[in-house]
């Protein structure tokens, strides 16, 4: 194991995938002289050549609609688009090519593409730069959708995520690139699917993804410390396909379920969670579930305004407490 | 190119014009279901373009006007005929329809309906053809009315920057769905339009097969050589509406009567005669046989052909047994 940053982890996997498979590629603004904005393909360049580590124009919905066509005869892109905001411009070929032309084809063409991006809200990026999109990604059928909650997710994740042979879209987050956490030191594939158990408990089931898993974590540690309660925090690294298995075995055991997410409420993680336990296990429940979510706003300019918009580890907390009864 | 060769491409043209025609006469019988796009009356794009290149070599795609570039380019017509009539022995199983015909293993990578779609899609099997090092070339056939899209203008710059092995082929049929391009275009001669990213153009008469011909083998060997991308406009117009769901009003009757005149088959036709290579009695000795083709064997294929076991319903929504999906094999 070593303690590397988020970037690091991402970046290591590019190295090593680009070494594995002269086919693939890595494409994306000024990610190449310049080294990625978030420094996810930082020195790629100079190893690869231009030919593979590829600046691309600003031009979202042509650059991912290249990647899409390059992986239908054997070439494996990593398009990195700056911010899920643009991710809109590419969704054309994102929803009605990546995601289809398996289908439409009788399966004779796959586009296994990965679309890295982040996505959140950071620090004062105003409205159009702090979507969190991942509710839009997880509702496209054809697509897998994980998200990296830590550095080595972020590795094992992306290693995966290239040899796969589907689309694969990963939603990282503006405020983790700088974040450190172990990563084995061996070549290490992590499943696509499932979610894990980044806290054991017994009394309540605390469901994140992403950034909002350390809100959980931080929760569990407020809830045992200062009232004695024994949260579960389920990391939901995939959410497409969400574990129902997993999501099922945790609030059998705990019999509640908080849903925390960085978005708003509406056609979520939350509700699709909340679904799924519906679904799967509602005669396992000792009260109803409970979404953490952000307001139903965009995203303002203002700092007081902006954290007000977001949740935070209270929130969670608060929400417990009430679903306990004991606020 | 030779007379037999002329002759034969003849043939292939009018079995283009027929199955269309009997797509046609399928969708009001209502054996083809959903949108139908029909290409009579541009045949000599497809058929120029492709002759001057290597089908089932080099990679072709198109938008929803895709039947005959798929048939061009190797595609069993009663596979397509099979796919239109949406049974499981189509191109697709019969889960693309008329607008998503595909036939990987000749390297026709597909119709896709959303307009001006194909066009960084091309961009990117070219790129894909630089890395791997290989003298195929990627030709996009795409409508007039596409070029009004944003990603016609990304696709251009970029396979202008990377100088990708890309041709794009403009089949200039006047009319966006019910919009003639004057009333939708600023410039409506589309060649010129690519001046702006530095890339080699040229306009020619698409109903005249020979010159499609001529004017493809330039661009084909611009591409091929690997000096980059290359632009094609064909004037041409097609006899039908833009759908089946078109009533076609739109257009004056005179119009209609005047391209009517310039067919590509009747010019390819009497110019085979004039020379003395047919006459009128091989024509149509060579329609009926190519009716009765169609009839005896392309459509009666798809009408026995079975539906689509419900298995296939979800079959090829995500692929199957990917072991990176569990980490990998180890």
């Amino acid at each position: 194991m070593s303690e590397i940053m988020y970037w690091e982890a991402l970046r290591r996997a590019h190295d090593e995938e680009m070494t594995h498979d002269p086919l693939v590629i890595c494409m994306g603004e000024d990610i190449g002289v310049a080294g990625g904005t978030y420094k996810a393909t930082n020195g790629l360049y100079d190893k690869f050549g231009e030919e593979r580590v590829i600046d691309t124009p600003i031009s979202e919905g042509g650059y991912t609609g290249l990647g899409i066509g390059a992986s239908f005869v054997g070439v494996r892109p990593i398009i990195e688009i700056m911010s899920v905001n643009f991710a809109w411009l590419a969704m054309d070929q994102i929803f009605n090519t990546a995601a289809k032309v398996r289908y439409m084809s009788g399966g004779q063409l796959t586009a296994p593409v990965v679309i890295r991006s982040p996505g959140g809200t950071a620090h004062q990026l105003g409205a159009q730069h702090s979507a969190r999109m991942e509710k839009v990604f997880m509702g496209i059928a054809g697509l897998r959708v994980v998200t990296p909650s830590n550095p080595r997710q972020a590795y094992g994740l992306l290693k995966s995520a290239v040899r796969c042979n589907d689309p694969v879209f990963i939603n990282e987050h503006e405020l983790m690139y700088n974040m450190k956490g172990d990563v084995p030191d061996e070549e290490y594939f992590m499943p696509l699917e499932g979610s894990e158990v980044a806290r054991e408990g017994s009394d309540v089931t605390l469901f994140g993804y992403n950034i909002s898993v350390h809100w959980c974590l931080a929760a569990a540690e407020i809830l045992a410390s200062k009232h004695g309660i024994n949260a579960e925090v389920i990391d939901l690294f995939s959410l497409s396909p969400l574990d129902r298995e997993g999501i099922k075995a945790s609030v059998s055991k705990t019999h509640r379920a908080v849903i925390v997410e960085e978005a708003e409420p509406a056609v979520g993680v939350g509700s699709e969670v909340m679904a799924i336990i519906n679904e799967e296990c509602f005669f396992e429940l000792d009260a109803p579930p409970v979404r953490v979510s952000a307001e139903n706003v965009p995203i303002p300019y203002n700092h007081k305004l902006e954290k007000m918009a977001i949740p935070t580890a209270q929130h969670v907390v608060d929400a417990v407490l009430k679903q306990l009864g004991l606020s | 190119m030779k007379p037999a060769d002329k002759k034969r491409v003849l043939k292939e043209m009018l079995f283009a014009r027929r199955f269309e025609e009997r797509c046609y006469e399928a969708y009001v019988e209502r054996k083809i279901g959903g949108f139908l796009h029909l290409y009579p009356g541009e045949e000599a794009c497809a058929y120029g373009v492709l002759e001057a290149a290597k089908p089932g070599h080099d990679y072709v795609m198109t938008s929803y006007r895709d039947h005959i570039h798929a048939i061009k380019s190797g595609v069993p017509p009663k596979e397509v005929m099979a796919e239109l009539f949406a049974k499981e022995t189509g191109c697709c199983k019969g889960l693309g329809g008329s607008m998503h015909i595909f036939g990987a293993e000749h390297r026709f990578m597909g119709g896709y309906a959303l307009v001006g779609g194909p066009f960084p899609l091309a961009a990117g099997i070219a790129k894909g053809i630089k890395l791997k090092g290989g003298d195929e070339i990627c030709i996009c056939f795409l409508g007039d009315a596409a070029n009004n899209q944003g990603v016609f203008h990304e696709s251009l710059n970029m396979a202008k920057v990377w100088d990708l092995p890309v041709l794009y082929v403009c089949e200039n049929n006047l009319y966006g769905i019910g919009t003639r391009i004057d009333r939708s275009t600023a410039v409506v001669d589309q060649y010129k339009r690519v001046s702006g990213y530095d890339i080699p153009s040229a306009q020619t008469d698409g109903q005249d097969f020979d010159k499609v011909y001529d004017a493809a083998q330039i661009a084909v060997e611009h591409v091929r050589s690997g000096k980059g991308p290359y632009f094609l406009e064909l004037m041409t117009y097609r006899y039908r509406g833009h759908s089946m769901s078109d009533s076609n009003a739109y257009r004056a009757k005179e119009e209609e009567r005047m391209w009517g005149k310039r067919d590509p088959i009747i010019i390819m036709r009497d110019r085979l005669i004039e020379a003395g290579e047919m006459n009128l009695d091989d024509y149509k000795k060579m329609d009926s046989d190519i009716l009765a083709e169609i009839e005896d064997d392309i459509i009666k294929f798809a009408e026995d052909s079975p539906e689509p076991s419900a298995e296939l319903l979800d079959k090829y929504v995500l692929a199957e047994n990917d072991p990176w999906v569990n980490g990998g094999a180890k």
